[in-house]
């Protein structure tokens, strides 16, 4: 049995009155990408910063790459690279300063000037290399970020929300860039706000709310649990609505007008089912979507629990 | 152990380059930092200069301004010195702000380091400014009379002291709440050399503001600057003037690392 990359035992922190950490358990395993998922004030990026030993916790405990982050913080600190929300570049540098600063504070010594090559190549960045970073997009200064995390490669690192804000195109860029560095072995801890990140990139999700780990599982496994996939039907009157309504039992009705949602899990198999049903009763349907699990859904399955109990 | 040090020299050094860098690309702030003491130079010199010189013990009022340029020369460049914390505090403030600073502390780099390029940077700086304002004080008729070794202990002292504000400054910058208000509290120490024996003698004050001048950093480094360009005794100045610089750069090093250890990325 391997040690864990990342472990985390009942992490807990508070910002004054407000409790932001309420109890996280969290374990990655080497070589590995794992996604934090979570709404804004979830307590990612606290986890995050812990766990890079930019805060310290206030009960329980955590290692990184083996490192106690208290007791230890310099063994996580040469183990890990962290690519925050908040672009942690040098905007008064070049792109290639910035590189060469980090390939400095690295220690490479006379390696720097062709490892630096190397990144500004590897993610796109030669042209604008010589350029001060006030010229750059939000999707260069991402990849500059990730590529200065880069210089000395880390056995493990964070990605704090590393697509927010970004367009299509540069998000997709980020995915490969992240898929390429799990290839080589290592391990990845990313947060995010999007389901459909997680499940591109993520071979575990953990769902962080409310200071907790809510849900920990494969994608999968998650979305298999949350009801939010649904297939629905538009009628163009009242008396095909109700004939519908009849042959589906487990449908819920729409609010707004003559609509019918069907639970489904998203399988060609039960789209097939659900049409075989609607011709054997004869039903015209006017218009049929297919609705899959989405971050709203999650949040409504998992983390309204929180939400009832604190009403309650 | 040794690797330790010399993995914090290096990496002072690095630090010290980024800090380099930034004053080469953003000349502005510099520019200022040592601009203004010319300035005050020239007011002193050529506006107040007849009239205060012509006060100075011994002094034949006809001469008033030729005697006062010597007199004031080392009050300047202490100026010149005090002067530039006010850059470095806004610098701190601001760069604590950036997150490549939350990015220097996630890394296995010396604590020590990220301030100590900072104080580095600002030594330079405030050398520059030295150099820039003596050899305008001497453009405008300022004869030192010092021989080798006395010029080598101005450089030495110019350089302690700059070193020993500069930490002071870091200090500073990183306790200001915002970048905005960085820069008041060094306001403090450009008032020191005027509180002192910088431009005027100190035995004209009265006794209570007399008594703060002669106990006051300034008043020293003042004097010690003084005797060893024009020749004169130093006296107690010199171990005084040490002593003041060894103090400062302990507490400003000890409260600037203690607020860099505690301040958290929010």
């Amino acid at each position: 049995m391997k040690t864990p990359a990342i472990e985390a035992r009942g992490l807990h922190k508070s910002y004054g009155d407000k409790r932001v950490l309420d109890g996280v358990d969290l374990t990655v395993d080497a070589g590995t990408v794992t996604a934090l998922l979570g709404s804004n004030g979830a307590g990612k990026t606290t986890t995050v910063h812990i766990l890079s030993t930019l805060v310290r916790p206030e009960g329980g405990s955590a290692t990184v790459a083996g490192c106690d982050v208290v007791a230890d913080p310099g063994g996580v600190r040469a183990a890990i690279g962290l690519t925050g929300q908040f672009s942690a570049v040098d905007n008064l540098l070049t792109g290639e300063e910035n590189l060469m600063l980090m390939a400095r504070l690295r220690h490479l010594g006379s390696r720097s000037k062709r490892r630096v090559a190397e990144l500004l190549e590897q993610f796109d960045l030669v042209e604008s290399g010589r350029k001060p970073l006030s010229t750059y997009s939000g999707g260069m200064r991402r990849r500059l970020d990730l590529a200065m995390s880069l210089v000395a490669p880390p056995r493990v690192i964070f990605l704090d929300e590393p697509t927010t804000g970004l367009d299509p195109r540069s998000r997709r860029t980020m995915w490969d860039i992240v898929r390429s560095l799990v290839s080589d072995g290592t391990t990845v801890l990313l947060t995010t706000q999007y389901l459909d990140e997680a499940d591109e990139l993520a071979d575990r999700v953990a769902v962080l709310d409310g200071g907790r780990i809510v849900a920990d599982g494969t994608p999968d496994e998650l979305k298999r649990r949350i009801p939010g996939g649904h297939i629905r039907l538009c009628f163009a009157d009242v008396a095909a609505l109700d004939e519908a309504a009849r042959a589906f039992g487990d449908a819920v009705l729409d609010d707004d007008g003559l609509a019918l949602s069907i639970p489904t899990d998203g399988s060609v198999r039960t789209l097939q089912a659900v049409l075989d049903r609607l011709g054997s009763a004869g039903v015209e349907v006017e218009d049929l979507s297919i609705h899959t699990p989405d971050l709203d859904d999650v949040f409504m399955a998992l983390t309204g629990r929180t939400d009832s109990k604190d009403a309650s | 152990m040794t690797t330790t040090i010399t993995y914090t020299v290096g990496d002072s050094i690095t630090m010290l380059r980024r800090n380099l860098l930034h004053i080469v690309r953003y000349p502005g702030l510099t520019m200022f930092v040592i601009g203004a003491p010319v300035v005050f130079l020239m007011l002193f010199v050529f506006v107040f200069g007849g009239t205060l010189g012509a006060g100075l013990p011994g002094v034949n009022p006809e001469g008033g301004r030729t005697a006062y340029l010597p007199y004031v020369m080392p009050g300047i460049l202490a100026m010149t010195i005090a002067g530039t914390a006010g850059g470095t505090a806004t610098t701190v403030a601001m760069d604590m702000t950036e997150g490549i600073t939350a990015r220097f502390r996630t890394m296995a780099i010396s604590r020590a380091a990220v301030l100590a390029g900072h104080v580095l940077g600002n030594t330079v700086q405030a050398v520059l400014g030295v150099v820039v304002v003596l050899a305008v004080g001497i453009a405008v008729g300022f004869r030192p009379n010092a021989g080798l070794l006395q010029w080598i202990s101005v450089g030495l002292m110019v350089v302690l002291i700059a070193f020993a504000i500069s930490w002071l400054a870091v200090a500073m910058g990183m306790a200001s709440k915002s970048v905005e208000t960085a820069s008041n509290l060094p306001m403090l120490l450009l008032l020191l050399p005027f509180l002192g024996s910088g431009f005027v003698p100190t035995d004209t004050m009265p006794s209570g503001l007399r008594w703060f001048a002669e106990y006051q950093p300034f008043t020293p480094f003042v004097e010690t600057l003084r005797g060893l360009l024009t020749g004169e005794p130093l006296g107690a100045n010199l171990p005084l003037a040490l002593g003041w610089c060894a103090g400062i750069t302990l507490a400003g090093y000890v409260w600037a690392m203690a607020i860099y250890e505690k301040k958290s990325v929010r």
